[in-house]
């Protein structure tokens, strides 16, 4: 009850704080950039951008929606085994996603590999659950959630632009290049599509990003 | 015997767990800061992929396969559990790492003092449950060969970690520019590592 006297009225969907919940992660408390989770997935689906848009989304699912399953159970889950039945849940979502990309986009699934399965142990997510929404309700898990996997997605997309763009003059495999450039004598740069880049564009984005937020920078 | 020393030494350069596929990056990132502690994770790393992905095998074998449960009998020739792989995968780590934990605090408090802190840590680090399902995904023949994998990882990201760490403890002197700092070079040196470690590719063994 004493939460109920200090709130006199009932809080809007899409109060300033909720909206903040989904642009704060886009931004100064990117997931990837600033939190550093969640590295592994970015750098290795980043070489075209489909793959990366669809996992992207399927990180997005999944921590939507387990974000409000822990949410909703929070209450009852017993603190000691709270990391297996998060884990559990995480699982439980991370199968249907892959069951339902097999099913559908097979080739993207196969592009993917173990990557999918791997969105699992991928840090963001447990880090969400752990940080938020064991302690919050379940919408605004629901948008930490959401707002998250768009940071997530928003640098995942970044990279995987320059690296097409770069390493095979492609956007979405639609050629943008065109084609007198090349017989003027530009050459793709085969090196972008090599995974060392990846980690090289992460640390450039980085270094741009804190360049502009000077609050960011590291102080030792 | 060759094909063991073949996986072994690919699994440590030319697969390796972090410069080809970015496994375990968060751990990576997070505990590299001095040699000491990585050291001790590195060692946990192995550990646990020497026993889990042994483990894991024997489950794909056995439980998860297309018709692996025939051993029970007949009828369940036709049964595929494999949509259940990454929840009995994740679980079976989980409750190694555990287990583990448990029997090195029991046995040999010396090495849980260095290794238990990593342990609980190592449960969510993608490059094990990366380890179990490349596993899968590759078909190894034997028991040998994904243990020899399993360890052969381990050891690649072992080394990938001393030596960042190692990078990180010398690069605190030098100039490096503010915002590149801490992460940013972090992440460029490790790009730079996986261009040295690419020399390794065309290797057949």
């Amino acid at each position: 009850m004493s939460e109920n006297t200090n709130k006199p009225k009932k809080e809007e969907l899409f109060s300033a704080k909720n909206r903040k919940l989904l642009s704060n992660p886009m931004g100064k408390d990117n997931p990837i950039t600033v939190q550093v989770l969640g590295i592994c997935s970015v750098l290795a689906v980043t070489v075209q951008l489909r793959p990366s848009l669809v996992m992207a989304l399927s990180v997005a699912a999944v921590m939507g929606v387990s974000n409000v399953v822990i949410s909703l159970l929070r209450n009852t889950i017993p603190q000691r085994i709270r990391i297996i039945v998060q884990l559990t849940v995480i699982a439980s979502m991370v199968i249907l996603v892959d069951q339902v990309l097999k099913a559908f986009f097979y080739d993207i699934s196969r592009q993917l590999s173990v990557f999918v399965g791997l969105i699992i142990t991928n840090c963001i997510i447990m880090g969400r659950l752990e940080a938020f929404a064991l302690s919050n309700k379940p919408w605004p898990s629901f948008l930490d959630g959401v707002g998250n996997a768009a940071g997530y997605g928003a640098v995942l997309l970044t990279v995987a632009f320059f690296r097409e763009l770069l390493g095979s003059g492609t956007l979405f495999g639609y050629q943008i290049v065109p084609n007198f450039i090349y017989d003027m004598g530009y050459v793709n740069n085969g090196f972008m599509i090599l995974p060392p880049m990846a980690l090289i564009t992460v640390g450039i984005i980085i270094w741009v990003q804190r360049h502009r937020n000077p609050e960011l920078v590291d102080a030792s | 015997m060759e094909e063991y020393v073949s996986i072994f030494v690919r699994s440590i350069f030319v697969d390796n767990m972090v410069f080809a596929y970015f496994l375990g990056m968060c751990s990576y990132l997070a505990v590299s800061r001095t040699v000491k502690t990585s050291v001790g994770l590195g060692f946990a790393v192995i550990f646990v992929l020497g026993i889990t992905v042994p483990i894991n095998y024997l489950l794909q074998n056995f439980v998860l396969g297309k018709g692996a449960l025939t051993w029970l009998g007949p009828q369940f020739a036709s049964v595929d559990l494999s949509f259940l792989t990454f929840i009995m995968f994740i679980a079976i780590i989980a409750a190694m790492v555990q287990l583990v934990e448990m029997i090195i605090e029991k046995f040999s408090p010396t090495l849980y003092s260095s290794l238990g802190i990593f342990l609980p840590l190592i449960a969510v680090n993608c490059a094990i449950l990366g380890g179990s399902l490349f596993m899968q995904e590759r078909n190894y023949a034997n028991l040998g060969e994904a243990t020899v994998f399993g360890l052969g990882s381990g050891v690649g990201w072992f080394l990938a970690i001393v030596g960042i760490a190692a990078i990180r403890e010398k690069i605190q002197y030098s100039n490096v520019p503010a915002p590149l700092r801490g992460l940013g070079i972090t992440f460029i040196i490790t790009g730079l590592m996986g261009i040295a470690f690419m020399s390794f590719m065309g290797i057949e063994l």
